[in-house]
């Protein structure tokens, strides 16, 4: 009975050593979260006080300006005309950038790790902030918006799908550098069949997320129904705000459906 | 025996619908590129004014580094509360929208629909609303963040505790357990640590959001952006950008560093 | 005529692992070689030095009188495009076609722009197509290379090393991932085209009946050292013993099956 446990209980001190740190963790996470507190000036009190006002504004923006929606088409077409080149134009530059943040694909380590720090970098910024610089240099509008999503896309999309290329399969990879092909053979032949489905999946969820921030580039002036967002706003004239919001919901809503449904094909 | 003569092409042959789905797609984004109205000068002029812009930019105004730094923490804050928030909330929300425990159809397909409809909204567009009746300042970012996040930790919660292997489940059943001891002990197990992992990632995803909330008034390093923004003065919007470069770096490290640990 | 000559050949991993040490042999053109000996051997490694997957850190092999430790990158692709592989777990690509798959072993002689679109010659495609013929499957050249069964992918690995129109065939554990009356097909299949084309053919097996049944010439590998060279014909089980450094036990045996037709 005593050789079945060979293994020694763990003495006395390293489980003491264990709980201490287990507290210490925890008072490290409660401390980050009171000076967090502290520092927004969070106070379930005021939140709880503050309600009233918020609900008063939801009541000022019903029902909404129907009227207004003549509008609001022109810029809705704009922002949906946004999301979609951000969309294409930032996928199309991604391919080469997820081909060297892939260590199968490409084996050259100081490109890589260049190429991963570029899209890392990248995406820690929002597309709001390079579009409030974009429209400082090109111009208010959408071209701006374009650009500024075009560049963000890139950055998510090459993340996703590059991480999804270094998990496929390498032996197909292998056969084809076994006979002779060369780099761009293996990666049409071997690994663009292995990641497409995939690759097509982000793409779609890229395309959520610009639906969704073109609605609000317009707030720094980049174009689309964020700019009758902010003058309805700064007029006061929530009813339109509301209707802008409706807006907004109905087309998320109808390309979130419409992204889904094209993604289920793909699986 | 069949004359060679046949291509590649001719023994795959792609179905309609993918031609159908490429000509769609281009003539879309024919439209789309009309629509943002690029002519040759727009691009011109913009290049070397970006190029301009990027100059002032960088080197930064070191100048401001401390006031960036503060204003990044109140934005770390704002997303550490912001998102705690959310987790705490959307705990509840996402049993609700799990379909795998036995609660009655409406009630999955009805949390769902709520869910999908909080997530439709930025958080900026929260982040306005709140300006507007809590009054600037970070308190206004939090509850933006904070709303927001719950659909999404909602909707990706849910799909944890839809994915849960039932056998531990259905071992405790066998031993007699009631729903609530089951709950805890064989689905609380499964489903935490992943929880976690989707607040962080969330968090993630927060910080980055939490620092252009300030370009509507909610606090954060924000603020200092748009006054930045406002009077053109680059440097100090380079400077800002280095600091949320940096810290946003180092947090997703180690918040990739603790996800690794738990799962 | 000796094809494949390997002098003092050596590998080293960066890890520090030795895989092969000090490795002498001679295979002549047309011969049919198995490689035996316990996983860790080094037969994996042996065989991918001839094709340069991995590279020799000592030593010299020499193929057809050529030295191929330093090849400059398109003499190496030249190279290996004259070299065919089958692997254990195939390595076809998934989602595509049989002939899709096969056609990789043309890719060397047609250019890279047409490649690329996908623009193979008909040539090429006839090829291929015979190739498909020869190890008894053209039938599913259609099909996704998922839809087929073991055996049935194993020869479609064969085919596209074949559409190589290759002087040397490298079989990497070829049958561990078949079933026995797949395996004696698979092996049946390789001693066929052994025979008809006369391609140089290494195979690495760690089952000694089918080394017996089906080699010309036994190589034995045991901890990276060359340990036993000579003819199938001959080689005893004590000598196996000898290679394995252990005595035979069931699992080193496929056992029955010969024969069938999948």
């Amino acid at each position: 009975m005593s050789e079945a446990t060979s293994s020694k209980k763990p003495s006395r001190l390293v489980l003491i050593m264990g709980k201490i740190k287990g507290i210490i963790v925890i008072a490290l996470i409660a401390a980050v979260y009171i000076w967090s507190a502290r520092g927004v000036g969070f106070s379930l009190f005021e939140i709880i006080f503050e309600l009233p006002s918020f609900f008063n504004l939801l009541w000022d923006m019903v029902p909404p300006n129907w009227a207004y929606f003549v509008r609001l088409i022109g810029p809705l077409l704009e922002t949906f005309q946004t999301a979609i080149t951000g969309t294409i134009l930032g996928t199309l530059l991604a391919i080469p950038l997820i081909l060297l943040a892939a260590n199968n694909v490409n084996r050259n380590k100081p490109l890589y790790y260049v190429s991963k720090g570029f899209m890392n970098l990248a995406r820690t910024i929002d597309p709001m902030l390079y579009a409030a610089i974009l429209v400082a240099g090109v111009g208010l509008g959408a071209f701006a918006g374009m650009l500024a999503l075009t560049f963000f896309s890139m950055a998510i999309n090459a993340k996703l799908t590059s991480e999804s290329l270094e998990a496929i399969d390498n032996g197909p990879l292998e056969a084809l550098e076994a006979c002779g092909g060369n780099k761009l053979e293996m990666i049409k032949y071997a690994v663009a069949p292995q990641i497409m489905p995939t690759f097509a999946s982000y793409t779609l969820f890229v395309f959520e997320i610009n639906i969704r921030a073109s609605t609000v580039l317009g707030l720094v002036g980049a174009g689309g129904i964020g700019v009758n967002l902010n003058t309805s706003l700064n007029l006061f004239r929530y009813p339109n705000a509301a209707m802008v919001l409706l807006t907004t919901f109905v087309i998320v809503v109808l390309i979130d459906q419409l992204s889904n449904v094209l993604r289920e094909e793909l699986v | 025996m069949k004359k060679p003569n046949l291509s590649l092409r001719q023994y795959e042959k792609k179905s309609i619908i993918w031609y159908i789905g490429y000509l769609i797609t281009l003539a879309l984004f024919i439209w789309a590129i009309i629509g943002m109205n690029i002519n040759i000068d727009r691009v011109r002029q913009g290049i070397p004014a970006m190029g301009r812009i990027l100059a002032l930019m960088f080197p930064p105004d070191t100048a401001r580094l401390e006031s960036a730094v503060f204003g990044m923490i109140e934005t770390i804050q704002i997303a550490v509360i912001g998102t705690t928030m959310a987790a705490i909330f959307s705990i509840p929300i996402s049993f609700l929208a799990a379909r795998n425990l036995g609660l009655p159809r409406s009630v999955p397909a009805g949390s769902k629909q709520v869910l999908n409809a909080i997530r439709t909204f930025p958080s900026l567009i929260f982040g306005i609303f709140f300006v507007a009746s809590y009054g600037p300042g970070p308190l206004a970012g939090v509850m933006a963040l904070g709303i927001n996040s719950i659909g999404m930790l909602g909707k990706l919660n849910s799909e944890i505790v839809e994915s849960i292997d039932r056998g531990p489940i259905e071992a405790l059943d066998a031993t007699g357990a009631n729903g609530a001891e089951m709950f805890l002990y064989a689905v609380i197990p499964q489903v935490l640590p992943e929880f976690i992992g989707t607040t962080l990632y969330r968090f993630e995803l927060n910080l980055r959001q939490a620092s252009v909330l300030g370009l509507v008034g909610a606090g954060g390093i924000g603020v200092t952006l748009m006054q930045a923004l406002q009077f053109r003065r680059w440097a100090i919007v380079g400077m800002t950008m280095i600091v949320i470069i940096v810290v946003v770096t180092i947090i997703d490290y180690s918040s990739a560093y603790v996800r690794n640990k738990i799962i | 005529m000796v094809i494949i000559e390997c002098q003092g050949l050596s590998v080293t991993y960066p890890g520090g692992v030795q895989a092969l040490k000090d490795v002498d042999l001679k295979i002549d053109d047309g011969e049919f070689v198995i490689v035996v000996g316990l996983s860790g051997a080094g037969k994996s490694t042996l065989l991918r030095t001839i094709n340069r997957l991995v590279d020799p850190t000592g030593g010299r092999i020499k193929v057809d009188g050529r030295v191929i430790n330093e090849l400059s990158k398109k003499e190496l692709k030249e190279y290996r495009s004259q070299v065919g592989m089958i692997f254990q777990n195939f390595n076809l690509v998934k989602r595509s076609s049989v002939l899709r798959n096969v056609l990789a072993g043309r890719l060397r002689g047609v250019p890279t722009w047409r490649t690329l679109l996908g623009l193979f010659p008909k040539e090429d495609v006839a090829e291929a197509l015979s190739c498909l013929e020869r190890v008894g499957i053209k039938e599913k050249a259609k099909s996704r290379a998922d839809e087929l069964s073991g055996g049935q992918q194993q020869r479609v690995g064969i085919a596209r090393a074949l559409a190589q129109d290759p002087k040397i065939l490298l079989a990497d554990e070829p049958v561990a991932s078949l079933d026995p009356p797949t395996s004696h097909a698979v092996m049946k299949d390789l001693k066929r085209i052994n025979e008809e084309d006369g391609i140089t053919t290494i195979v690495n097996l760690h089952f000694i009946d089918l080394a017996k049944e089906y080699g010309e010439k036994i190589i034995g590998l045991r901890e990276g050292k060359l340990v036993y060279e000579g003819l199938a014909d001959e080689i005893t089980e004590e000598e196996f013993e000898e290679i394995y450094g252990r005595s035979i036990t069931a699992e080193d045996q496929l056992g029955a099956g010969g024969g069938a037709n999948v």
